[in-house]
């Protein structure tokens, strides 16, 4: 979550508010935030950490390792409209890479400022040329975009 | 968005909108049979609104998913405080 932490300027200027969740209480997270994460990231945690410690959020959003007692490493993107538009989940060992979540989450937004007109093609990044799906451009992808774009 | 909160012993717990199994303290039914809800989610659906206890930035609060409408959400589960990775 220090990675998070570290880039979560670079989250606000997309407009994207973090919410992390764990087992831990709030009074937990509090610690953990005074005592090791702030010495990782200047000032500390800036998003909220929520406490789910019966585990009913994490259960909601198929999170929930009932054997352990944990949370999975589930990351979900949720359009300003209420609606998920990426989820990801992982098993515990292998933590995430957050270049990659802002990277759909900026593709996300460029569909929505087109109002669903463009498309972000494999690899897709700010800049890169989109698709724009029509009659015009079934059988034609390959005049527009190939895999060395990706 | 979301208001301090009073701080207390009593366990404060997250409950999920439309979860009934969730919600604080619902006696149990005496018919031994246990109703399971089972919730999923996907893309392209909306995510299950939520309230549970949360810190933030020196202050304890109640955060309820829905208030966040209007903005992108990241919400990003772990583990626990204190892990490794």
């Amino acid at each position: 979550m220090s990675a998070v932490a570290a880039n979560y300027q670079k989250l606000q200027d997309l407009g994207v508010e973090v919410i992390s969740v764990s087992v831990d209480s709030h009074f937990v997270h509090k610690i953990w935030n005074d005592e090791e994460l702030s010495k990782m990231v200047e000032g500390g945690v800036p998003f909220h950490m929520v406490a789910d410690q019966a585990g009913n959020v994490g259960r909601a959003y198929g999170c929930w390792d009932e054997s352990q007692g944990v949370e999975l490493r589930g990351r979900f993107i949720i359009d300003p409209d209420g609606v998920i538009q990426a989820m990801e989940v992982m098993t515990p060992p292998v933590g995430r890479k957050l270049a990659e979540t802002i990277r759909q989450i900026q593709a996300f937004q460029h569909v929505r400022a087109t109002g669903g007109k463009e498309a972000c093609p494999a690899g897709w990044e700010p800049g890169k040329p989109t698709l724009t799906p029509g009659p015009d451009l079934v059988g034609n992808v390959w005049k527009v975009w190939n895999p060395s774009m990706e | 968005m979301s208001e301090e909160e009073a701080v207390s012993c009593a366990r404060v717990s997250s409950s999920v909108a439309g979860d009934p199994s969730s919600e604080t303290a619902a006696p149990a039914e005496s018919s031994g049979k246990q109703e399971v809800t089972v919730m999923s989610v996907r893309v392209g659906q909306k995510a299950p609104d939520f309230t549970a206890p949360a810190y933030r930035k020196g202050g304890f609060t109640s955060l309820k998913l829905s208030d966040f409408s209007g903005k992108w959400v990241m919400l990003c589960f772990y583990p626990g405080d204190f892990t490794f990775v």
